[in-house]
C-alpha cells in the first residue's frame, strides 16, 4: 500500500507532507482552530458549531482532501479518548440540578465518530465510515483494516487518521491510502 | 421592547456559534430558518432550551417552534407574552 | 478464495432473561422489556427497558466473585463467560467490544477523568479478566456499532489477521444518555411504535450481547451462519437526521447484498432498526423500497427490547438468528397502522417461516449506517 499525503496537527502547527503550512502561539486548541479556518480560507460556517475533536479532524483531512473527488474514499478514524472532551463539557451540563439546561448542538458530538460524519457532510462522501478506540496509536491496525477495504474493492483510496484530543493535549495525524 | 430584540440577536449569533454573521445581518423580520443564516433541526432544538434557561418559558409542544422561531418578531412577541424571568 | 466466516454462538443479557432461551421465549409470549421507570431523581418516570439491577446483582454473585466492576461490567462478564468457557483463547483470536459510551456515568460530579471512562480501559479489562492474548478492538460508531462490530471480526479474519473472534457489545441506561435524547425530543410517551402512524420516539434500553465468530467449523456446532456481506456507508447529509432518500442505508443495503451475491426476492427477512422517529423509520422505508425489499417480512426489535444504542445491532442480530433456527417470525411490537410513506411487509404476529438469508440493518448519528447479511446453513 502507499501512503501518501500525512497531515500533522500538534502544538499549534498544521505540517503537510513534512512542510509547516499553518502555525501560531495561540494559548488555546480553540483558538488556535479559529486562526486555521480562517488561514486556511475555508468557508464552511458550520464548522464553527463542531467541538473540538471534530474541529481537529476536520482541518486535517480539509488540507489533504482539499477540492478533489472522493467519492471513492473510505474513512478509518480512531483515537483513545473518544469524545471525551465534549462528554465532560456535556456532563457538566447536567451536573447541577439548579442549572439542568441540556444542550442537544454539545450532545449530538458525545459520539467519537460525528467527526468521520462531518468529513463525510463537507466532501460528499457516501462511503465506507469506521471509528475505533484503541488505547494508543496503532499504525499497522488502522493500515490492516484499510487495507482489507482497499483489496475487497469497496474503495480506491483511504482517509486513515489519528484524532486524539482531550482539552488542550491533541494530536492528529491523518494520511491518505491507495493499493 | 428593542433592548429584546437587540438582546436575542446577540444570544442566538452567541448560542447557535454564527461566528461570521454581524448583528446587522439579522433583519427582525426576516425568516430565522430557511434564510440565509443556514439554521438546521439542531438548532430549532437549541433555541427551545434557551427560551428556557434565559427566559424561563417550559415549551409544552415542540411543534410549535416553528411559529415561534419564524423571525426575531415572532420570537420577541412569545418571550414578551410567556417570560417568567 | 476468501475464507468464510461463521457466528456459531451467541448469549444475551437483558430485561427478558440472562439467557438467550429466556429471551427467545418471552419474545414469543409477546413479552417486552418495556415499562414505565423512574430511572432518573427529580424527573418524571418513563418508558425504558431497565435490567432489574438487583437481579443482575443476584446473578452475577453467582458465576463471580470479583467484586471490582461497574454495573455495565456486570453485564459485559455474564454475556462473556458461557462463551468464552467453550473455546480456547489463542493469540489468533480477536477481541472487539463495541459500546457508544462505556461506563459514562463514572463521570458524575468529576473533576477529572476516572480511569474507567476510557473505553479502551473497560475493553482491556474485560480481555484481562478472560485471558484474551491479543489487544482489543473497540468499535464505536454510534447505534451502528453492534452491526459493524460483526462486519470487522468478519473483514479481519478474511484477511488472515485473526482465526477466530468473541465480539460483544453493550450500553447502559443513564441520565447522560437519557438527558441528552430528550433534549432532542427524541423520546417517545408511550411504549414506542416502529413505523406506526402514531409513532412518537424511542424508548431507550440497554443490553448486552456476545458472539462467536470463527473461520473454521469443527462440525460440533449447533448452528452456523455465515456473513456473507458487510457495508457501512455515510449518508454525508446530516449529522444528526438522516438523509431523506436514504443514501447511506440504500447504499449499505446494496453494497452488502452484492458481496453476498444475494438479490431481493432471496432475503428472507429483515431486521431493520426501527426506532420509531419519525424521520428515522420513514428513511428506512424509502432506503428499503430502493431496494425493491419491500415484499420482504420485517420487523424492528425496539418495541421488545428499546434502543440499546450500541448493544442493538448484536442484540438483534441474535435475535434474527433465533427466528432462523426456529423457523418462525416475531412481530414488529407495538406495530398497529401503517405510517410511513412507502410501503414495507411489517411482521404484525409471529409466524411460522423458512428463514435461510437473513439482512441486518442499523443507522445512527453521525449519518452512518450498516447492513450485514447472514446466511442460515
Amino acid at each position: 500500500m502507499k501512503k501518501t499525503d500525512i497531515c500533522t496537527i500538534e502544538h499549534s502547527k498544521i505540517i503537510v507532507n513534512n512542510e509547516v503550512i499553518f502555525e501560531n502561539q495561540t494559548e488555546t486548541f480553540s483558538e488556535f482552530a479559529k486562526e486555521a479556518y480562517k488561514n486556511l480560507a475555508l468557508n464552511y460556517p458550520k464548522f464553527h458549531k463542531m467541538d473540538n475533536l471534530s474541529k481537529l479532524a476536520f482541518l486535517a483531512s480539509e488540507v489533504i482532501l482539499k477540492d478533489e473527488d472522493h467519492s471513492r474514499t473510505a474513512l478509518v478514524f480512531a483515537n483513545k479518548s473518544s469524545s471525551l472532551d465534549t462528554d465532560f463539557k456535556y456532563q457538566e451540563s447536567i451536573n447541577s440540578q439548579e442549572n439542568y439546561f441540556p444542550s442537544p448542538a454539545v450532545f449530538v458530538y458525545t459520539l467519537p465518530n460525528i467527526c468521520v460524519g462531518e468529513i463525510s457532510i463537507k466532501h460528499q462522501m457516501q462511503t465506507e465510515n469506521a471509528f475505533f478506540i484503541l488505547d494508543e496509536f496503532d499504525e499497522k491496525f488502522l493500515n490492516d483494516y484499510s487495507e482489507q477495504i482497499l483489496q475487497s474493492g469497496k474503495a480506491d483510496k483511504v482517509l486513515c487518521g489519528w484524532v486524539e484530543l482531550y482539552q488542550e493535549s491533541y494530536k492528529a495525524f491523518v494520511y491518505l491510502l491507495t493499493l | 421592547m428593542e433592548n429584546l430584540r437587540e438582546e436575542l440577536k446577540h444570544k442566538i449569533i452567541e448560542v447557535l456559534n454564527l461566528e461570521d454573521v454581524a448583528i446587522e445581518e439579522i433583519k427582525d423580520t426576516d425568516p430565522l430558518f430557511g434564510g440565509g443564516l443556514g439554521l438546521d433541526s439542531i438548532d430549532a432544538l437549541e433555541l427551545i432550551v434557551l427560551l428556557d434557561k434565559e427566559y424561563g418559558i417550559k415549551l409544552a409542544d415542540p411543534k410549535k417552534g416553528k411559529e415561534i422561531f419564524a423571525s426575531i418578531d415572532t420570537m420577541a412577541k412569545f418571550i414578551e407574552e410567556n417570560r417568567t424571568k | 478464495m476468501r475464507k468464510e466466516v461463521y457466528i456459531t454462538d451467541y448469549n444475551c443479557v437483558t430485561p427478558l432473561g440472562f439467557d438467550v432461551s429466556s429471551n427467545w421465549n418471552a419474545l414469543l409470549q409477546g413479552e417486552s422489556g418495556v415499562v414505565k421507570h423512574k430511572v432518573i431523581e427529580n424527573q418524571e418516570p418513563f418508558y425504558a427497558s431497565l435490567i432489574d439491577s438487583e437481579k443482575l446483582e443476584n446473578e452475577f454473585q453467582k458465576h463471580f466473585e470479583n467484586k471490582d466492576f461497574t454495573r455495565l461490567e456486570k453485564m459485559f462478564l455474564l454475556s462473556l463467560k458461557p462463551l468464552v468457557e467453550r473455546y480456547n483463547l489463542t493469540k489468533e483470536t480477536a477481541f472487539i467490544l463495541s459500546t457508544t459510551k462505556g461506563n459514562i456515568s463514572l463521570l458524575k460530579n468529576q473533576t477529572t477523568l476516572p480511569e474507567g471512562v476510557f473505553l479502551s480501559n473497560l475493553a482491556q479489562k474485560l480481555a484481562d479478566f478472560f485471558g484474551f492474548k491479543t489487544k482489543p478492538i473497540v468499535v464505536s460508531n454510534a447505534c451502528i456499532s453492534g452491526v459493524m462490530a460483526i462486519a470487522v471480526a468478519k473483514n479481519m479474519i478474511q484477511a488472515g489477521k485473526y482465526k477466530d473472534a468473541f465480539v460483544v457489545a453493550g450500553d447502559e441506561i443513564t441520565e447522560f444518555v437519557i438527558s441528552g435524547f430528550n433534549s432532542f425530543q427524541a423520546i417517545g410517551t408511550e411504549p414506542c411504535k416502529p413505523y406506526d402512524k402514531n409513532r412518537n420516539g424511542i424508548n431507550i434500553g440497554e443490553a448486552t450481547a456476545a458472539v462467536y465468530i470463527t473461520s473454521e467449523l469443527t462440525q460440533n456446532e449447533k448452528f452456523s451462519f455465515k456473513i456473507l456481506g458487510d457495508s457501512a456507508i455515510n449518508d454525508a447529509n446530516h449529522i444528526s437526521g438522516p438523509s431523506r432518500t436514504g443514501d447511506g442505508l440504500f447504499a449499505s443495503i446494496r453494497n452488502a447484498m452484492t458481496e453476498a451475491k444475494v438479490s431481493a426476492e432471496k432475503i428472507d427477512f429483515i431486521s431493520a432498526h426501527g426506532t420509531a422517529t419519525i424521520y428515522n423509520d420513514e428513511m428506512e422505508a424509502v432506503a428499503f423500497n430502493r431496494m425493491e425489499l419491500q415484499q420482504v417480512p420485517l420487523n424492528s426489535m425496539k418495541g421488545f427490547y428499546g434502543h440499546c444504542l450500541g448493544a442493538s445491532g448484536l442484540l438483534e442480530s441474535i435475535i434474527s438468528m433465533e427466528s432462523a433456527s426456529h423457523g418462525t417470525l416475531i412481530s414488529s411490537k407495538n406495530f398497529e397502522e401503517m405510517g410511513i410513506s412507502q410501503p414495507l411487509n411489517i411482521i404484525k404476529e409471529n409466524q411460522l417461516a423458512e428463514i435461510k438469508y437473513i439482512l441486518k440493518t442499523a443507522s445512527g448519528f453521525g449519518g452512518c449506517n450498516a447492513a450485514i447479511v447472514l446466511e442460515k446453513c
